[in-house]
């Protein structure tokens, strides 16, 4: 591939996506419990998904409690989570993205997501879905009764299909759908526009100036 | 007559270098801050692509994360040393300004940046941390974005970006005595629910809004995000110039009054249109408390916990019951006069001078109760000389408080600064998640005065009792 907006995107996003999942039924889970900050001094991005939901999975002698969906011998064949209303609140920690990512998940069916964790989940390839209330509802009845029920996430149709076969559609822009299904790497797609940022920064007439640019920081230090 | 337009739109329209067919906007970003947590992976993301920075000028660097507070001489966790060494070595290799450990400019990023003047009017900021939301207090785009986005910003200077919807949160009235500014983001984010927010930017505007100082500004701008708003902004008045009137990076001179010239344009139209308007009350707000796992989950400090039986919605009693459970709190009962075990007080929420001064008001003359461990850690060395020049320091030291370095501490428990298993704190931070203080840590967010009360009974108290007559 010639245009390194293509060539330096991460993997490209399965679709259709079918999966068994697992649900974790609670609202406002926060990035605190998808990764605690006492694991954020790494400075590299790998060995996050041990620590996924740790104070969870484990107590506090370490053992993993049997309570936990994520436990479940089965749950690393499950590439879907089912979690509840405004997933990802909190903190901008990109390593609750890294940490979903690197434990399997592939994508995410909630009420509602928040915005920064939304954005992360997107640049890396962890796709956010949201679903009505009442289907949600019955995704997780589902999975209660039969744990063994799968999914499938169409990315290219923007659908879900539950395991009875009801197809709801979620929304996404073209933009991003592109990005998973296709790969767009957003650096070299914002400096492909190189010339109209230098135009900005220069202040030429109709380039939407800042109303004052700040000083120099350099210049004061 | 050209459309009235908000703050928030003006300051887009003015950001948006381009505007490609299909896709998000790219909006140009004029100061970009960083910190040792959310970087290195950004930085080893540039360096893999063999890419430069575009504009060290326009960043900023600091520790406070996982900085210890203690002595400077004193332990350090290696990994955490190791993170902020390779902060210190990745922004040498690019040309950044860096207030590392023991820097006379280091603190807590979102204490440092409008004290030194390099958050301004109209500017688009960001930063990889939530509580970027803290400069919307001087009328700019600010919020928090994940570490991809820094990697975006350390290469572009810029970000694709959507347009946000807008919310106008109208704060009428005026505060009762001993009410905060934390008590009036707590009330309203107690209203707005923790997802309430989600999608818009929050333009928070009224009397009680145009009385706050500018640190209780950035009090409520920070908290922002505790509702879900990515952003929240007042506008730019005669209290944003004062205070940013010859600070280190504000313009100065002739720069200065051109400036304060093209601010005083960015306010709202009178006729502009929001996508919605909350309203609330400053009037009736009390001293807040949460009882819960979540921002939203306060009350009045007086008030009485909510029972979960009483609760008609089933996901809303199932998520009060297991906070309640978590918390070790009984329902139905007030939580005056609950034991304490821990007070914090500092973070980007509640650790700039004015909050220190008031937990101190509290603290002059009386003793933190035994067995309780009051922590006082400032929000960055200005704040920590400008203390110990008022002679805050001693009233701390006397009551037998720790008076500690600046960082983020105990807010997000990082650095080792902890909340033991089980144990209550009443913390003037920002976030009382499950765990957020340490493992099995249980927060209680408030007021500075709130926090010092505690201290000094042992037990949660209304502040107001301390007030002098």
């Amino acid at each position: 591939m010639d245009d390194p907006v293509r060539a330096m995107a991460r993997s490209v996003f399965p679709s259709p996506l079918a999966s068994r999942y697992l649900v974790l039924p609670v609202d406002h889970v926060d990035t605190d419990q998808i990764m605690p900050a006492r694991f954020l001094t790494a400075v590299g991005k790998d060995g996050f998904g041990t620590c996924l939901f740790h104070d969870w999975r484990y107590n506090a002698a370490g053992d993993p409690r049997a309570d936990c969906v994520l436990n479940r011998p089965d749950a690393a064949g499950a590439v879907i989570l089912v979690s509840g209303e405004n997933f990802g609140c909190g903190s901008s920690r990109e390593h609750a993205a890294w940490a979903l990512v690197q434990f399997g998940f592939r994508a995410v069916i909630c009420p509602s997501f928040a915005d920064i964790f939304r954005q992360n989940a997107l640049q890396n390839g962890l796709l956010p879905v949201v679903v009505p209330g009442d289907f949600h509802h019955r995704l997780v009845e589902w999975a209660r009764n039969d744990p063994e029920a799968r999914l499938t996430v169409d990315l290219t149709a923007r659908t879900v299909i539950a395991p009875d076969g009801q197809v709801m559609s979620f929304s996404l822009d073209s933009f991003n759908q592109i990005r998973l299904l296709e790969g767009i790497d957003e650096i070299q797609f914002i400096l492909r526009h190189g010339a109209e940022i230098e135009a900005f920064e220069n202040g030429e007439p109709g380039c939407g100036v800042p109303v004052v640019y700040p000083p120099d920081p350099m210049s004061v230090f | 007559m050209s459309v009235p337009r908000t703050l928030y739109r003006k300051i887009w329209d003015t950001h948006v270098v381009v505007q490609p067919p299909e896709a998000p906007a790219i909006l140009y970003i004029d100061r970009h801050y960083v910190h040792e947590v959310t970087s290195p992976q950004a930085f080893a993301g540039l360096r893999r692509r063999g890419l430069g920075m575009r504009r060290p000028d326009r960043t900023v660097a600091t520790a406070d994360h996982s900085v210890p507070t203690g002595p400077l001489d004193g332990p350090t966790d290696p990994q955490a040393a190791a993170q902020v060494a390779a902060l210190e070595t990745n922004c040498r290799r690019h040309g950044i300004t860096c207030f590392g450990p023991g820097h006379p400019r280091q603190g807590i990023v979102h204490v440092i940046g409008p004290e030194l003047g390099l958050t301004l009017p109209g500017m688009t900021v960001v930063c990889g941390d939530s509580h970027t939301a803290t400069h919307g207090a001087f009328g700019a785009l600010a919020f928090g974005i994940g570490t991809s986005e820094v990697e975006q910003v350390l290469a572009t200077q810029c970000l694709l970006q959507r347009p946000s919807k807008t919310c106008r949160v109208m704060i009428a009235g005026r505060r009762r005595c001993g009410v905060t500014a934390k008590d009036l983001v707590l009330a309203l984010v107690a209203a707005l629910g923790t997802g309430g927010g989600t999608g818009y930017v929050l333009e928070y505007a009224g009397a009680a809004v145009r009385a706050l100082s500018m640190e209780e500004r950035m009090t409520v701008c920070n908290m922002s995000i505790e509702a879900g708003a990515r952003a929240g902004l007042v506008a730019p008045d005669d209290s944003t110039f004062q205070y940013l009137c010859g600070r280190p990076h504000a313009p100065q001179g002739k720069a200065w009054e051109a400036a304060v010239a093209a601010w005083r344009r960015l306010p709202s139209d009178p006729e502009a249109v929001y996508d919605r308007t909350v309203s609330l009350d400053a009037d009736v707000v009390e001293p807040m408390i949460t009882f819960g796992t979540t921002p939203a989950m306060g009350m009045p400090i007086t008030g009485t916990i909510p029972d979960p039986d009483g609760v008609s919605d089933a996901d809303i009693r199932r998520s009060l019951k297991k906070a309640l459970d978590y918390m070790g709190l009984p329902a139905g009962r007030p939580l005056l006069g609950h034991p304490v075990d821990a007070v914090f007080i500092g973070s980007c929420t509640n650790g700039r001078f004015e909050d220190l001064a008031a937990a101190a008001a509290v603290f002059r003359g009386r003793r933190v109760a035994s067995g309780v461990r009051a922590l006082v850690v400032p929000g960055s060395r200005a704040v920590k000389r400008a203390a110990e020049a008022a002679g805050l320091d001693r009233v701390f030291r006397a009551a037998g408080a720790e008076w500690r370095e600046p960082g983020c501490s105990m807010c997000l428990a990082m650095n080792g600064d902890r909340v033991p298993p089980g144990a209550w704190c009443v913390s003037t931070s920002n976030r009382n998640f499950e765990g957020r203080q340490g493992s099995g840590s249980r927060t209680l967010l408030a007021g500075p005065p709130a926090a010092a009360a505690a201290a000094v009974t042992g037990v949660v108290t209304d502040p107001r009792i301390f007030l002098e007559a």
